[in-house]
C-alpha cells in the first residue's frame, strides 16, 4: 500500500454564475463582436472547419444603433420584417395574459418566452412550411408563424373541453400536428435526438423537409444532446440543432453546463458547421437558419447553432429567480430586447413608426383578450368544465385493451 | 428536543445532521446548491457546509447517477437528488445495471453506498411528467433498497437510515405531502401544523428501514399504503366506518412481510392502495406473497385500489389518483358475505 497523499490544491472546481443577488450585474456594456466581423461562407461548400471563427465569435446583423450590416444581412422586405415584429409582439402580449390567468388559477402553470421571442419566430420564418419543429418550452412562438389559432392555444393551456390534448398535459406542452409542431416534453432534451430521426426519415423518403430542434444550455448536459450531434454527424440528415444559451437553467448557470468553451464549439468536434448567434437579433437568427436550411435541403447535413441570449423572466410560474440572481440582471444584458431591437431597426429604416407600433400593440391586445374570452367559454382549470374523465383511458393504445376498459368502467365516468 | 417541522424541514434536518456527522457525505443534484432545491429540501445547506459538499450538478440524471456511483466506490457517501421521479429514467441504466449490481458482480469487492432522493407522486397538477410514482420500476431490480416516506417524522428517520445504509437506496418523497398531509380533498389542504407526526427530533434518530408502521390498529380489514396514500387511506377508513388496521409500508424492498401477514391473519381481509398503475405495481407482489402465507385466513379476495393503467393526467388527476371514495368502497366490499 502506498501512503495516502493528501491533495494540497482545492477540491474540484465549482462553476459559478457571474453575479449573485445583492451584486450589481455588469456584462461589460456592449458585445465586443460587431456585425460584419464574420463572413457568410457558401452553405454548399462550407466545412465545419470553415466555421471555427463563427463558433467562437458571434454572428450579428443588427448593430447597437439598429442598423443592419454585413454579409449576414438577409435583406428582408418591410412586409416580412413587420410580420416578424408582429409575431414577437403577439407572443409577448399573449404571455402576459397567460401569466395573469395563471395567477388567478385559470391555468396551473406557465412559462413565458420573455426576451427570447425572436428565436423560434425568426427561425421558423426562415423555414418552409413542410419543415418539422421539435421545440423546447420557450419556442411556442413558432405556432404563431405557422398560423395556429390563438383560441386553440389558450384552450390547451387552461385544460378545457377544447384542449386538443384533452387535458392530459401541463400548460405550454403544445402539440399541433397541422403545424408539424411535436409535443413539448417535460423531461428536457428528449426531442433533440428525435429530431435527427425525423430528418433521417425525410432523407430516406426523399422529401424536401428539414427538421429544427432547440434545447437549453442546461439541457445540453443530457445524453440526448450528444446523441443528436453524433448521429447527425454520422448520417448527415437535414437537421438544424440549436442550443439556446439563455444563461440560466432554473437556478443553474451556464457556467455549470460547460467548462469554458462556447456551446457552438462542441459542434466542431462532431464535424458539424457551427455558429454562435446573437439570439436577440432577429435578422441574424433568420439568416443563419436560412443558411442551415439551404445546406440541409441540399443533402449536406446538420448545422449546429448556439443561440446566445438571456432568460429575462423566471424559468416558470413556479420559480423565483430573485433567490439566485440579481433581479435587475437582465437590464445589463448586452443583447438588449429582441422586440425593441427589431422595432428600432424598422423605425431607423423608415419602415415603421411609434404610432403604428402603438396601434399594432392595441390590435394584438384586443385579439388576445377576444381569444381569451372565447377560450374561457369552453371552461378553464379553476372552474371547469374539463375534458371528460374517459379521456384518461383513450389513446393509451390504438384500441382500448380489456384491462384498461375494465378500469374505465370501474371509474364509471 | 422536538420541533414542529413540515416534511421539507424534516428532510433538510436529516441532511444537515448527516453532513455534520460524516465528512464523506456530499449532496448534489439539479438546483440543490445555491438555490436549495426547487422544493427547498436542501435550503441553506450549501451556505453552511460549503460548495464542495452541497452543489448544483449539470442537468443530466444519467450523469448524476454515474457520478454518485463513482463517488460511492471511492469512499464518499453521496446523497443525490433527482428533481422529479419522472426524470429518473435517463439514470435508469446506471441505477439498474451498474449501481444495483456492483456489489454482486464484483464478488463483494466494490460497493457504492448512495442515496437517491426523489419527489414522487401526484396531486400537484403536474401532468404525466411531474406526477408519476415509479417505485415498482425499482422494486423489480435486485440490489436496490426502496423507501417511500409519508410524514415529517418518518421522512427524517428513514432518510437517515437510508444514508447510513451501505446499500444503494431509492428514497421517494411524496411531494403532495411536503407541506401538509393530503386526505384526498384538493379543496381542503391542511398543513403539518399540530399533526403528531410533525413533531420531529432536532438531532439524529433512525426510523429503521424494513419495518412497516401500524398507523391505526383495527380488526376488520388490513389496509396497506405508502406515501401520500397513507393519509388518503386514513380518510377512507374514517369514511367507511369500518374498524381497519392501516399499515404504512415505509420500506418496499425489503418489505416488512411479518407485520403485514400478522395483521391479515387477524383481520382476514386486505386492501392494498398505491398511486402507481395497477399492472405490475408493487401491490401485485404483495398480493401474491400475502395469499401464499394467509390463504386459509382470508375471508375475502385481496383488493387493490391503484392508479389506472394509463399515463397520469393533468386536469383530471382527481379521477386518476385513488380517492377516499374508491378506497372506502373497496374496504366495504371486503366486508360483504
Amino acid at each position: 500500500m502506498t501512503e495516502r497523499v493528501t491533495a494540497t490544491t482545492a477540491p474540484y472546481t465549482i462553476g459559478r454564475p457571474p453575479f449573485r443577488p445583492g451584486e450589481e450585474a455588469d456584462f461589460g456594456g456592449k458585445f465586443k463582436e460587431q456585425p460584419g466581423d464574420l463572413n457568410r461562407p457558401d452553405p454548399l461548400s462550407c466545412s465545419a472547419q470553415d466555421t471555427v471563427p463563427h463558433a467562437v465569435g458571434l454572428v450579428r446583423v443588427l448593430n447597437d444603433e439598429g442598423e443592419a450590416l454585413g454579409e449576414w444581412d438577409p435583406k428582408l422586405d418591410a412586409e416580412t420584417l413587420i410580420q416578424g415584429l408582429e409575431y414577437m409582439m403577439r407572443l409577448r402580449i399573449f404571455d402576459d395574459r397567460m401569466i395573469k390567468m395563471q395567477r388567478t388559477g385559470k391555468l396551473s402553470f406557465y412559462m413565458r418566452s420573455l426576451g427570447e421571442e425572436a428565436i423560434a419566430i425568426a427561425q421558423t420564418m426562415a423555414l418552409e412550411t413542410q419543415d418539422w419543429i421539435f421545440p423546447s418550452y420557450r419556442q411556442p412562438g413558432a405556432q404563431f408563424v405557422r398560423g395556429r389559432d390563438m383560441v386553440s392555444m389558450i384552450c390547451h393551456c387552461i385544460g378545457n373541453t377544447e384542449d386538443n390534448v384533452k387535458g392530459r398535459q401541463m400548460p405550454v406542452h403544445y402539440t399541433w400536428k397541422e403545424g408539424r409542431f411535436i409535443s413539448i416534453s417535460s423531461p428536457v432534451g428528449t426531442q433533440f435526438s428525435q429530431a435527427v430521426g425525423v430528418a433521417m426519415a425525410s432523407a430516406y423518403k426523399g422529401d424536401d423537409e428539414v427538421c429544427i430542434s432547440w434545447l437549453g444550455d442546461g439541457t445540453s448536459a443530457q445524453g440526448d444532446y450528444h446523441y443528436a450531434l453524433n448521429f447527425a454527424s454520422t448520417f448527415k440528415p437535414p437537421v438544424i440543432l440549436n442550443v439556446v444559451n439563455n444563461q440560466w437553467a432554473i437556478s443553474t448557470h451556464a457556467n455549470l453546463a460547460t467548462g469554458g468553451r462556447t456551446f457552438a464549439e462542441r459542434g466542431l468536434a462532431y464535424d458539424i458547421p457551427s455558429f454562435r448567434v446573437d439570439g436577440n437579433d432577429f435578422l441574424a437568427l433568420y439568416s443563419v437558419t436560412k443558411w442551415a436550411r439551404q445546406r440541409g435541403a441540399a443533402g449536406l447535413g446538420a448545422t449546429h447553432i448556439e443561440v446566445y441570449t438571456y432568460r429575462t423572466g423566471a424559468h416558470s410560474s413556479s420559480d423565483d429567480p430573485s433567490a439566485y440572481r440579481p433581479s435587475e440582471e437582465y437590464k445589463s444584458w448586452p443583447g438588449g430586447d429582441p422586440i425593441e431591437r427589431l422595432k428600432n431597426h424598422l423605425i431607423k429604416s423608415d419602415m415603421w413608426d411609434e404610432k403604428r407600433d402603438a396601434a399594432l400593440a392595441q390590435k394584438i391586445d384586443d385579439e388576445v383578450m377576444t381569444s381569451y374570452k372565447a377560450a374561457c367559454e369552453f371552461g378553464d382549470l379553476a372552474s371547469g368544465p374539463y375534458p371528460p374523465a374517459s379521456t384518461i383511458f383513450t389513446e393509451v393504445y390504438e384500441t382500448v385493451p380489456w384491462h384498461v376498459q375494465e378500469q374505465r368502467e370501474e371509474l364509471g365516468k | 428536543m422536538m420541533t414542529q417541522m413540515n416534511m421539507i424541514k424534516a428532510l433538510n434536518s436529516a441532511l444537515e445532521v448527516q453532513l455534520e456527522k460524516d465528512p464523506n457525505i456530499v449532496i448534489f443534484g439539479e438546483d440543490v446548491g445555491f438555490f436549495g432545491g426547487v422544493f427547498r429540501v436542501t435550503d441553506g445547506l450549501q451556505a453552511k457546509f460549503g460548495e464542495h459538499r452541497v452543489f448544483d450538478s449539470p442537468l443530466a440524471e444519467g450523469g448524476i447517477a454515474a457520478i454518485a456511483m463513482g463517488m460511492g466506490l471511492n469512499g464518499l457517501r453521496p446523497v443525490a437528488e433527482i428533481q422529479f421521479a419522472d426524470y429518473i429514467f435517463p439514470a435508469y441504466d446506471q441505477i439498474v445495471n451498474e449501481i444495483a449490481k456492483v456489489r454482486h458482480r464484483s464478488g463483494g469487492e466494490f460497493t457504492a453506498p448512495l442515496t437517491f432522493r426523489t419527489p414522487a407522486g401526484g396531486g400537484i397538477k403536474g401532468g404525466h411528467h411531474h406526477s408519476q410514482s415509479p417505485e415498482a420500476q425499482f422494486t423489480h431490480t435486485p440490489g436496490l433498497k426502496v423507501v417511500y416516506c409519508s410524514t415529517p417524522y418518518n421522512a427524517k428517520g428513514l432518510l437517515t437510515a437510508a444514508i447510513e445504509c451501505n446499500d444503494p437506496v431509492i428514497f421517494f418523497e411524496p411531494k403532495r405531502c411536503y407541506r401538509g398531509p393530503f386526505y384526498g380533498d384538493p379543496h381542503n389542504v391542511p398543513t403539518w401544523n399540530d399533526h403528531p407526526d410533525a413533531e420531529v427530533p432536532e438531532g439524529h434518530y433512525i426510523v429503521p428501514m424494513e419495518e412497516a408502521r401500524i398507523v391505526r390498529e383495527g380488526e376488520a380489514c388490513t389496509v396497506i399504503a405508502w406515501g401520500t396514500m397513507v393519509h388518503v387511506c386514513e380518510q377512507a377508513i374514517k369514511d367507511s366506518g369500518i374498524d381497519c388496521e392501516l399499515i404504512d409500508l415505509q420500506t418496499l424492498v425489503p418489505w416488512d412481510r411479518d407485520t403485514v401477514v400478522n395483521s391479515i391473519k387477524k383481520t382476514g381481509r386486505c386492501v392494498i392502495v398505491h398511486e402507481a398503475p395497477k399492472t405490475s405495481g408493487f401491490g401485485a407482489e404483495m398480493s401474491a406473497s400475502i395469499q401464499e402465507r394467509c390463504f386459509y385466513h382470508l375471508e375475502a379476495p385481496i383488493t387493490r385500489v391503484t392508479g389506472w393503467d394509463t399515463p397520469f393526467p393533468h386536469t383530471t388527476e382527481w379521477d386518476y389518483m385513488p380517492s377516499p371514495e374508491r378506497i372506502a368502497a373497496a374496504i366495504k366490499k371486503t366486508q360483504e358475505d
